[in-house]
């Protein structure tokens, strides 16, 4: 970002919070950047003359006469077809090295679509995991988070469904990404041969986490170019959110505004809406595809974050480790995707939905079985069968190590229900059962 | 002239302005921001500072900005052409923007003002008339559209003369009145109301005593909401809450269904778009989309303009129920709405009241849901709103300010469960704990003593007995073991699993089983209830278990079947084979 000449430079801060400082100053437009003694910062309430900026990298050892400079725009990226291989850092600078990116500069957080002229969703995004292909269809032009504790492998689970996944371009916003994490994803990316399609905007534990919010905007600005423009298929992953929203609330604490829930803005619902309704299937075949990390606090989604999050995203993945089988799973109860209707029994095999369906809830009745069990009582045949079940179903169909075809899975189902049940109990159509089912070998 | 001003202050999208000459509250302004047009509204006054509310995004606004006051609050235009349009939460024209991004300042008009209309005149001239008297009437598609008296006409006009019938614009005059004065106006067919004021124009608002069919059988035979009626749909994500409101638009027995997209997903909108049109009204085999009308201003739209989309939604439905029409309107969410007012309230630095929503919440919503209803025309006919909200409780917990303050003003409660949800079993309204108020009005027993049969509320109040008595049995059986319990609890709680197999749940995705008319709603609980009646002897709770399972099994079977249809019977001549060996 360079700064211009004719800017009037201004050296008296008149306040200064741990992310904030106000100025007296003129002729500034809300939401331009500026420069506080080499900081970028964001204009966020102008009040007469007193003009509020938060600055990104924090405001450790600003001196009341520090140097500020205003840029006259809002935030920017330049965007061409060089963006594809590249790393950046928040403010989309470079930091593989490589030189600056040429191209048009677009602001980013910019306008949304006009839902008229949105596309219905109808692609379908296979994964190769059951947990979700099976139970939660992901379409393109989803939105979609991983709810997970910080102890389950929830990057590693969006690096693999991204490989997967047949798009033409990655794009993964990382927001206080662990170094690790953050050599995770290149190495992922570079072993499989993928760098070229992959665009990232990283910033990790030890930056500043203002910074963070420019992220998201950033990383959904360069996706609108490749989705809109070029009209390609676009994945966007970020992670993790929660880290975002802890970002929001600290800003807003320093502008004494009221808290609402969990001490988060009362404007975090429209904050993480903005984000996340950029996931768009265009009317000319391009479109973008959004799957966020979202991390709990030992599963608890009544949390603000997640809370709010659900109501704005189009379903979740719940990710949990099952001590029956040992795997990480894809949680059959709290998983769900809000679009799965739109590509099962179309794009894929007519009893995609009815098997669906019916393991999930004879899964359920395993689970009443093991509060029986646990409660001491004594099982009847049926809840043996469950819990038998149970495990199969879990070890071949949710664990997150799954790398099967759809109509695999179906299969698999299949020989599950004919192993354990009869045809009564798993109560599905007599058209299908006629069709499919399988006797117990 | 025209009050101007000047920016004083912005944070986000509240906007202080200095004033040079009288504003109103909630009068609407536009802000100058290099030549586009920023739509704003005045929500508080001081001194000679208002502080507005911008309907989007004040990027790049600046100290000194000019403003422009207009005189007027946030109003909509009434007339023919408002069927199967798009609209966003201000009534702008979605279909007829341009580009595939919504540029900021961009509005269009609600209304084609070029397009002619079959013209009909229903008055003559010497006709005394007052405001939404019927004039004249248009084809609006398959919809008699009535040209009214403007609604904010005040006393008694004598007409001086109709238009002859014929092709006009909606702009043309077609009618001239006099009032007591002996001035004349001209009345053209278009008006604009103020969207945040009721509109009135009817003679008395009677109690509803109506049921509004919906298909829907958790709703219609256990819950069941009165045409002109109130109710709202509270539950946490991922528990039906859009597929529910979704099938009440497809299926409701209503003339014209409106959709208030508050503050949500953009791909159910689209889906809407999608689907309608495509979708055959049972009712009348018509398209779906001829009877709809869509608000839409999904949660990445400005977050003022999400306040207005419900107001605008209303005073839609209001101007067709003053044509006797009956309405269906649906807004998703109301918690959105809410969350829009504090940001607000926030911004203003006004003191919070619970969970930082403002202290008039309740009062808000209350006043909202009073616009719906049942009313006598005067012209003896009768129009109705009935109008379902949903919202969206923080963390799934009931006792939060928007839940509490709806309770308070809606008559019909569906209380979707995560319980449910989890088991899947669809809808997931709780049979326990939503309730219709209107069971209780003698009107409503009346009406579904004739329309269904003579005592079909008590059946009903029978068939919650069963469900409580059920779950009652489950708890015991839970504690205490399958063996624990007498053989009594295993059958008390497996004819409560029957009723919810059966009648309470229902697959919204299948083609025949998604909607049950009222008849085959009947028939089947008659059916369950005739089971239920039935004392089993089974020697232990294995077989009690593996005889409903078989009953539950041929009975959805029968759902899935075509009503009275081979197929259908043929199950039923099974289920009537299982009953004989209990």
């Amino acid at each position: 970002m360079s700064e211009k000449a004719f800017q009037r430079i201004y050296t008296k801060l008149s306040a200064i919070t741990k992310a904030t400082v106000t100025l007296e100053a003129q002729g500034v437009a809300n939401d331009e950047l500026a420069l506080v003694a080499g900081r970028l910062a964001q204009v966020v309430k102008i009040k007469d003359n007193a003009v509020t900026l938060q600055v990104f990298g924090g405001t450790e050892d600003i001196p009341t006469n520090a140097e500020v400079t205003f840029f006259g725009e809002p935030p920017s990226l330049n965007v061409s077809d060089e963006l594809a291989g590249r790393f950046f850092n928040a403010y989309g600078e470079p930091i593989d090295g490589g030189p600056a990116v040429e191209g048009e500069k677009r602001q980013i957080g910019g306008p949304s679509v006009n839902p008229f002229k949105r596309r219905q969703p109808s692609q379908l995004i296979p994964t190769g995991i059951a947990g979700i292909d099976l139970n939660n269809t992901l379409v393109s032009g989803q939105k979609i988070p991983f709810f997970a504790d910080p102890d389950q492998p929830y990057n590693q689970v969006m690096s693999m469904v991204a490989l997967r996944a047949d798009v033409d371009k990655i794009i993964l916003g990382g927001m206080g990404l662990s170094n690790d994490d953050y050599l995770f994803f290149k190495n992922q990316f570079e072993s499989a041969g993928a760098l070229h399609k992959i665009i990232s905007f990283v910033n990790t534990t030890d930056q500043p986490p203002v910074e963070r919010l420019l992220i998201p905007d950033m990383a959904l600005t360069a996706a609108e170019y490749f989705a809109v423009d070029k009209n390609e298929k676009v994945l966007v992953l970020l992670t993790d959110m929660t880290l975002y929203a802890d970002a929001l609330s600290i800003v807003s604490n320093r502008m004494d505004q009221i808290p609402s829930k969990d001490s988060m803005p009362g404007s975090l619902y429209s904050d993480l809406a903005k984000i996340y309704e950029k996931a768009v299937q265009l009317p000319d075949g391009g479109s973008i595809t959004i799957i966020a990390v979202t991390t709990l606090n030992d599963g608890d989604i009544t949390h603000a974050i997640p809370d709010n999050t659900g109501y704005i995203t189009e379903g979740q993945l719940f990710l949990r480790a099952d001590p029956d089988s040992g795997k990480v799973i894809v949680d059959p109860f709290r998983s769900l995707s809000r679009l799965k209707q739109l590509v099962q029994n179309k794009k894929t095999r007519e009893d995609h939905s009815a098997v669906m369906n019916t393991s999930v809830r004879l899964y359920a009745d395993a689970a009443n079985a093991k509060t029986k069990l646990e409660n001491g009582f004594d099982l009847s045949d049926y809840d043996l069968r469950c819990l038998d079940y149970a495990k199969e179903y879990a070890t071949r169909l949710l664990a997150i190590d799954v790398n099967i075809s759809i109509e695999e899975m179906l299969d698999t189902g299949w020989e599950l229900f004919g192993k354990y049940f009869t045809k009564a109990e798993t109560g599905l159509k007599e058209k299908l059962i006629e069709k499919y089912w399988k006797d117990k070998e | 002239m025209k009050t101007t001003g000047k920016v004083t202050g912005i944070i986000a999208n509240l906007v202080t302005v200095e004033v040079d000459g009288p504003v109103a509250q909630n009068e609407i302004c536009f802000i100058d921001l290099d030549g586009v047009e920023l739509m704003a509204e005045v929500i508080k006054v001081n001194g000679n500072k208002a502080s507005v509310q911008v309907f989007e995004s004040t990027r790049g606004l600046q100290i000194g900005d000019k403003v422009e006051f207009q005189g007027y609050m946030l109003e909509v235009t009434l007339g023919p052409g408002l069927l199967s349009s798009n609209f966003d939460g201000l009534q702008n024209n979605l279909a007829t923007m341009e580009g595939v991004f919504l540029k900021r300042g961009e509005y269009t008009k609600a209304l084609d003002e070029e397009k002619l209309w079959d013209f009909t005149p229903l008055a003559k001239a010497g006709d005394h008339v007052v405001a939404a008297d019927w004039l004249g009437e248009v084809k609006e598609g398959w919809l008699p559209h009535k040209i009214m008296v403007p609604f904010n006409f005040k006393g008694t006009y004598t007409v001086k003369n109709v238009v002859a019938a014929g092709q006009y614009k909606i702009t043309d005059t077609v009618a001239t009145l006099t009032n007591a004065d002996g001035e004349e106006v001209k009345v053209t067919m278009t008006q604009k109301w103020p969207v945040k004021v009721a509109v009135g124009g009817y003679v008395e608002k009677p109690r509803p005593f109506k049921v509004m069919e919906t298909g829907v059988r958790c709703i219609d035979t256990l819950n069941p909401i009165a045409e002109g009626g109130t109710g709202f749909i509270p539950g946490p994500f991922g528990c039906g809450k859009t597929v529910l409101q979704h099938a009440l638009a497809e299926q409701a027995d209503a003339d014209i269904i409106i959709m208030a997209a508050c503050g949500e997903r953009a791909n159910e909108v689209v889906e809407i778009f999608t689907e309608f049109p495509e979708l055959k009204d049972k009712h009348t085999g018509r398209s779906l989309m001829e009877r709809t009308i869509i608000i839409c201003n999904t949660s990445n739209m400005p977050v003022a303009a999400r306040e207005a989309s419900v107001y605008t939604a209303m005073t839609l439905g209001e101007y067709y129920r003053a044509m006797g029409m009956k309405v269906l309107l649906l807004a998703d969410s109301t918690s959105r709405w809410a969350q829009a007012l504090r940001e607000m309230s926030n911004r203003l630095e006004e003191l919070p009241g619970q969970d930082g929503f403002p202290v008039d919440l309740s009062a808000i919503i209350s006043n909202f849901y009073a616009r719906a209803g049942y009313v006598k025309l005067n012209n003896g006919q009768s129009g109705s709103i009935t109008f379902i909200g949903t919202v969206s409780p923080a963390g799934g917990n009931l006792k939060e300010p928007v839940t509490e303050s709806t309770k308070k003003a809606a008559r019909c409660f569906y209380g979707l469960s995560q319980n449910r949800a989890d088991k899947k079993r669809y809808p997931a309204v709780d049979p326990v704990d939503s309730y219709s108020k209107y069971l209780e009005y003698p009107e409503i027993i009346e009406y579904l003593d004739e329309k269904i049969e003579k005592g079909w509320v008590d059946k009903v109040t029978k068939t919650k007995y069963i469900i409580r008595r059920g779950k009652d049995a489950y708890e015991q059986i839970n504690i205490l073991g399958d063996d624990g319990v007498p053989m009594s609890y295993h059958e008390q709680y497996w004819k409560s699993e029957l009723v919810d197999f059966v009648i309470l749940q229902q697959d919204a995705f299948d083609d025949i089983d998604g909607s049950t008319p009222l008849e085959r709603q009947k028939f089947m609980l008659d059916l369950v209830l005739e089971i239920c009646d039935r004392s089993f002897k089974f020697d232990n709770f294995e077989e009690c278990t593996t005889y409903f399972k078989g009953l539950i099994n041929i009975c959805r079977q029968m759902n899935y079947s075509e009503y009275k249809s081979e197929q259908f019977e043929k199950y039923l001549g099974q289920l009537k084979e299982e009953l004989k060996h209990e």
